[in-house]
């Protein structure tokens, strides 16, 4: 079998988009945001699968407040872990026996672009994360 | 420094209904991370660090705030209500500084 220069090209570029995707996909976590995701679940297991459901802006403009909506139904704590910020620890929510539904509103500051991560204690005991990309035009740390 | 806190809840619900209930108060939230231009140094953290909020005694809610919390904090969560009464939510700073306010809900 020859191969056209053509073709040749078209292999390369395959096989260079397949190398690359896995490390697009994977969501790839600081050392120091897993020791704080460790700190919340004492070393437990955390699936990445489950209704954790984060509602924010796919691009803040004031990164001063940048308002954020979580919901993670049968939720007892979450904890918001925003990875660029100098203080990369933002808030944990403790949902108590007269919480109605475990969703919760506020507005957080974002020190640049990046990966917003929840994580939250199921009433079984469980763990879920979830997370989203924020581009912030505007830093306000 | 801190004012008005406010709390805004529907006057009446009924029994077991899930409602909303939002605040907000005024807060400068200094992150600990800005420096005063005038002495190159950093500005004291100076947080509201815990929030509070519980109705007739129980436990509603309790979050634990870092410095990455927008200045003038707002929240919006949810009660289940179990009866009349009185919602109170609470507010710790660094400096000790404790802010309380109330609203009273009456059953439809």
């Amino acid at each position: 079998m020859t191969l056209s220069r053509r073709k040749t090209l078209a292999l390369g570029s395959a096989a260079i988009s397949i190398s690359i995707i896995p490390f697009d996909l994977a969501f790839a976590i600081k050392p120091e945001t897993q020791a704080l995701v460790d700190e919340f679940t004492n070393g437990a297991s955390v699936s990445e699968e489950g209704a954790l459901i984060i509602s924010a802006p796919e691009i803040a403009e004031n990164g001063g407040a940048v308002p954020i909506s979580i919901n993670a139904p049968g939720a007892k704590r979450i904890v918001i872990i925003a990875e660029n910020n100098p203080n990369p620890k933002v808030i944990t929510f403790n949902f108590g026996e007269l919480s109605g539904r475990s969703e919760v509103s506020t507005r957080i500051r974002l020190h640049s672009t990046q990966d917003l991560l929840a994580v939250a204690e199921l009433n079984d005991g469980s763990f879920i994360s979830s997370a989203v990309n924020i581009k912030v035009t505007l830093g306000g740390c | 420094m801190a004012i008005k806190p406010r709390i805004k809840i529907k006057k009446k619900a009924s029994v077991g209904e899930v409602i909303s209930i939002r605040t907000k108060i005024n807060h400068r939230m200094e992150s600990g991370q800005r420096i005063d231009k005038d002495t190159n140094e950093k500005i004291p953290r100076m947080i509201i660090h815990t929030f509070e909020a519980s109705f007739n005694g129980k436990e509603i809610i309790t979050f634990n705030l870092e410095g990455s919390v927008s200045a003038d904090p707002y929240f919006e969560f949810f009660l289940k209500v179990p009866e009349a009464g009185e919602l109170l939510c609470k507010w710790t700073d660094d400096e000790g500084s404790i802010f309380e306010a109330t609203k009273t809900l009456a059953i439809s």
